[in-house]
């Protein structure tokens, strides 16, 4: 369920206000072609021990998005925004102050996880080390235990302590990536795709684990996947991202009962279940995010664009069920300048931009 | 794939020994008929001068020459799985004995130089790789580039002249006469019987003959480290697990130290083991170049006297031994990554 | 044409830094050996087996001086001259080795790759082989055999290159060739009833040489090092065939000891710099076409100022 944030007070107990509060968050990489523009723009909160989950397809910004949150960026790239963790704005930390919170408060799960862990160390080691670095008075018992605590809850056994990364399978391997990022209860945890590269049976042991860490751990969780379905099922609120914006968000219920954006309603109709009958896809591609297109980026693709859409950039507005979503359908009307909600010209619907 | 421990090691080092036999196997009959390609007759090119036509043939005779080839071929390979190395011709002695006496100035020569060549690549080699484009990287890039380009023997000239004087250093020979005369060849190795005979000055007299060429022998092996330990730090700086440790907020000293040093030590230890090929190679020239009394200037000896039998002999154990240096570095490379024992 | 030239020029575009400045830097210096190669008989003052000039006899190991400008050996040759003719020697070698591996290599390589069997298991035994055992012992041995048939001459000593470097060029062929002959427009080929040799020749082969120049660079280094070598040990060329670096410092190194340095040193400086020349073009290259090593030029992020979206006061 869901915390009323009414009242998101800066600095306040930690407990009670959002724990991550994200502001106008831009991360755009350079390239020898220009800037692409990853995250153009992005606003959402996290409560405690709420679980965001941000879908959207292949290339909108959402990995990108949690790597920025977490300072993960590779060369040349530049964020800009505020985000609020428990009142501090990390984005304004020098990078040495920022990196310091790496591991004990903020905790990242990585997608691949059988290149994640050092394969000339044993698990003990990477424990041990972590712990270490962060808990420097503990001693080795103390250490051990609390390892082995965090890894019974993620379902491995003991015994298997001081083997080594390539003993264990994908499934594991994610478990204990799992395990090595919450070891120090972080208050935030990014987890970019954490199901993806592994098969359909064992992401549904990693979600239920993802489920439980509400309860286990007090964790403030944003899950990062293309599949949502995932979302569904671990998820207290979601955000729909594409081509770098956030375009809807919402609690579940209200989201994929009630969609209001035309991406949310084709991405929902794409999924497939068992009761799926024919294949929906949304034609066209993401668009280049160097240049992208004028007005809302997914007009060029969306079947209820209007005229408006190709000129002005939807504006950001509550939902009638609570939420979050930008656009020209939702209003607000007084912006629309006149004869802007005639339906877009088809022609130029065929001029797509291709990526 | 659940398994409780590491994979076994014996198990593995005997896969490895086994594996060996067909690729000496294998380099012994390119040795063979590489030799046999030779135009010409071996024995005459190494003894026209002094024997007659008469005596000529007997030795091609006793030598097994007349034989059918693939008889010779066969006579070689079971001489040396008797570590027989066949004979001499100039001067009739076991190759044998020559390995013996001679062999320990060159492993003398080649350890020491390989140590030195480890103790200042790797560190340098890190140190570029961590601070990729710096500065010092660049500087230490620069180095390595000089010791590959410069040949061997010019920088042992160079020694010569700029350093072993003002340092006072020997530039010929592994000892003075007085010294091998004192000694007594227990081991072969020189170094090592003068610390048995517990001379100090032997041995001071020794290590002083050892500087220079080890030295020089050294920096040509250096680059390559340098090379090979740079390459493979900016890669393992680039791996999944090192982002990950940094995404635990691990200190950046220790993420470069136990997740980069280490790992990029690891590809780079067999690659070093393979090095031992050039450090041969090297070690001819520097013996050449400092009248070192090892394997590698008796070959150059034997090679300008046209000795057939001694070039193949000395040749055939050369290749075994880096067939043999190549087996432990892959039993070590098993000791030190675990992954490689399945 | 204009499609060769960007392509040509693209190392030099899209990189920074160091690898740029290397490949620079490298084809400048190799620039300077291929131009004394070519020129060395009106560049050199004297011919490389020279020992007097207008009946007058040049000095024995004599200093540097206004007339012989790197001095004269024991041989009573000028040293300049003998290191400006060196370098023809040594790129004529280098050249027609590197050519023959590649004629050679090449086809080996393909063909290897492409039909496999016993033809390849054998090839790849024997290349193995030769590429497990110390280049340089090797090049000895096989110069050691060609001494008596064709002398210290500058095919004797390519030859001896050539058998030493061409595993290195078969390995790589073959390897790309393994690779890229999965590729579906290999099948598609074959499909459409093109001849085995059609396809190496169309296909394999433009993918296969790319890897061809920076091996060759890389490889002509090491050749100037195993010719250089040889020469020192006497194995290579003569004195008077032609000159050659490596033999002049054979001759010069009895000479560290009596305090001329002039004979050994510009030989010795001759070999560093051409080594060094064609490294920098070599890893410079190497740096370019590598993705994973390659640094690109990025150009910088420049931010408008942020818009703030409507405060989100309400949200649940």
């Amino acid at each position: 369920m869901a915390i009323d944030l009414t009242e998101s007070v800066e600095g306040a107990a930690p407990a009670q206000g959002p724990v991550i509060s994200a502001r106008d968050v831009r991360v755009w990489y350079g390239t020898t072609r220009g800037a692409i523009r990853a995250v153009d723009g992005v606003t959402f909160d996290i409560a405690p021990g709420e679980t965001l989950g941000l879908v959207g397809e292949s290339g909108c910004g959402k990995s990108t998005l949690g790597r920025g949150l977490m300072g993960l960026l590779p060369e040349g790239a530049k964020r800009d925004g505020e985000v609020l963790f428990r009142g501090r704005d990390i984005f304004s930390l020098s990078k040495k102050a920022a990196y310091q919170l790496r591991g004990s408060e903020l905790g990242m799960i990585f997608q691949e996880p059988l290149t994640r862990l050092n394969p000339l160390m044993r698990i003990s080691q990477h424990f041990e080390e972590t712990i270490k670095q962060h808990e420097p008075d503990l001693s080795k018992d103390e250490i051990r235990d609390r390892a082995l605590e965090v890894l019974r809850l993620m379902g491995i056994p003991p015994t298997r302590y001081r083997s080594y990364p390539h003993e264990f399978s994908g499934g594991m391997r994610q478990r204990l990536m799992i395990a090595l990022a919450l070891v120090l209860r972080p208050a935030f945890v990014v987890a970019d795709e954490p199901t993806t590269a592994l098969d359909v049976l064992v992401e549904a042991q990693i979600v239920q684990i993802l489920n439980d860490l509400r309860r286990n751990f007090q964790t403030s969780l944003l899950l990062i996947t293309h599949n949502v379905g995932i979302v569904a099922e671990a998820c207290d609120r979601v955000a729909v991202m594409y081509a770098g914006r956030i375009v809807e968000q919402g609690s579940i219920a209200e989201v994929f009962n009630n969609p209001q954006h035309p991406y949310t309603r084709a991405l929902l109709q794409s999924t497939i279940s068992l009761t799926t009958t024919g294949l929906n896809f949304i034609p066209g591609a993401p668009p280049d995010l160097v240049d992208p297109p004028d007005g809302c980026r997914f007009h060029p693709r969306c079947p209820d664009a209007m005229s408006v859409c190709a000129v002005k950039n939807p504006v950001d507005v509550e939902r009638p069920g609570g939420g979050r979503v930008e656009c020209w359908l939702a209003g607000p009307d007084e912006e629309i300048p006149s004869g802007g909600k005639q339906a877009l010209d088809r022609e130029e619907l065929t001029v797509a931009d291709e990526a | 794939m659940s398994r409780g421990g590491s994979g076994s090691l014996p198990t593995y080092i005997a896969q490895r020994v086994l594996l060996v036999i067909p690729m000496i196997w294998v380099i012994l009959t390119v040795v063979f008929f590489v030799l046999r390609v030779a135009p010409g007759d071996p024995v005459s090119a190494a003894l026209g001068g002094k024997l007659n036509a008469q005596a000529l043939e007997q030795r091609r005779e006793a030598l097994g020459f007349n034989r059918p080839l693939l008889a010779q071929y066969w006579d070689y390979l079971s001489s040396v799985i008797h570590l027989d190395f066949g004979t001499t011709f100039s001067d009739n002695q076991p190759v044998l004995r020559v390995i013996r006496d001679n062999g320990g100035a060159t492993l003398t020569l080649t350890v020491a130089a390989f140590v030195i060549a480890l103790v200042v690549g790797i560190p340098l080699g890190l140190l570029a790789g961590r601070y990729r484009d710096s500065v010092p990287d660049a500087g230490i890039r620069l180095f390595g580039i000089l010791t590959y380009a410069a040949p061997v023997f010019f920088v042992g000239f160079l020694m010569q002249y700029y350093v072993a004087e003002p340092l006072g250093l020997p530039t010929s020979g592994d000892a003075s006469p007085i010294t091998v005369f004192q000694v007594q060849p227990k081991t072969h190795i020189l170094l090592i019987d003068a610390f048995l005979s517990g001379n100090t000055e032997a041995v001071q007299d020794v290590l002083k003959h050892l500087i220079l060429p080890a030295v020089t022998l050294g920096l040509l092996i250096c680059g390559v480290f340098i090379r090979l330990v740079r390459v493979n730090m900016l890669q393992t700086m680039q791996t999944d697990y090192v982002e990950a440790a940094e995404a635990r907020g691990l200190k950046r000293r220790n993420v470069t130290w136990r997740h980069g040093f280490r790992n990029a030590l690891v590809p780079v230890i067999t690659v070093i083991g393979l090095q031992f090929a050039l450090l041969l190679s090297g070690a001819v020239l520097t013996e050449s170049t400092f009248n070192w009394p090892g394997l590698g200037q008796k070959l150059v000896f034997y090679i300008n006297n046209r000795d057939y039998g001694a070039v193949q002999g000395i040749i055939t154990f050369f290749a075994i031994a880096v067939v043999a240096i190549s087996l432990l570095v892959d039993i070590v490379n098993a000791l030190i990554d675990p992954r490689v024992r399945y | 044409m204009r499609r060769l030239l960007s392509a040509l020029g693209k190392p030099f575009t899209q990189t920074t830094g160091l690898a740029r400045w290397m490949l620079v830097a490298g084809v400048a210096i190799t620039a300077v050996f291929v131009i004394c190669a070519i020129f060395a008989p009106w560049l050199a003052p004297y011919g490389f087996a020279q020992s007097s000039a207008h009946g007058v006899e040049f000095p024995k190991t004599g200093p540097p001086s206004s007339t012989h400008p790197f001095g004269t050996d024991r041989l009573f040759f000028d040293v300049i001259s003998r290191v400006i003719w060196g370098a023809r020697t040594a790129l004529e070698v280098v050249i027609l080795s590197i050519f023959a591996c590649v004629v050679l290599g090449v086809p080996l390589g393909i063909a290897s790759g492409f039909y496999g069997g016993w033809f390849d298991r054998i090839l790849v035994l024997v290349m193995d082989a030769l590429y497990v055992f110390p280049s340089f012992l090797l090049a000895i041995v096989v110069s050691f055999l060609l001494v008596d048939v064709y002398g210290g001459s500058v095919i004797a000593v390519s030859l001896s290159l050539t058998v030493v470097y061409i595993p290195q060029y078969y390995r790589v062929v073959r390897n790309t060739t393994l690779s890229a002959k999965e590729a579906t427009y290999i099948e598609a080929a074959r499909a459409m009833g093109a001849r085995d040799f059609r396809i190496m020749r169309k296909y394999l082969f433009g993918n296969v040489i790319q890897s061809v120049p920076v091996l060759g660079t890389l490889n002509a280094a090491d050749a100037i090092l195993t010719l250089a070598g040889l020469g020192f040990l006497g194995l290579g060329i003569q004195s008077t065939e032609a000159a050659e670096w490596g033999h002049d410092l054979n001759r010069a190194l009895p000479d560290a000891g009596s305090g001329v340095w002039w004979t050994g040193l510009y030989p010795g400086l001759a070999i560093v710099f051409l080594v060094i020349g064609l490294t920098l073009v070599g890893e410079g290259l190497n740096e370019t076409l590598n993705p994973t090593l390659r640094r690109r030029r990025l150009l910088p992020v420049v931010m408008p100022p942020r818009e703030r979206a409507t405060p989100a006061e309400e949200q649940s």
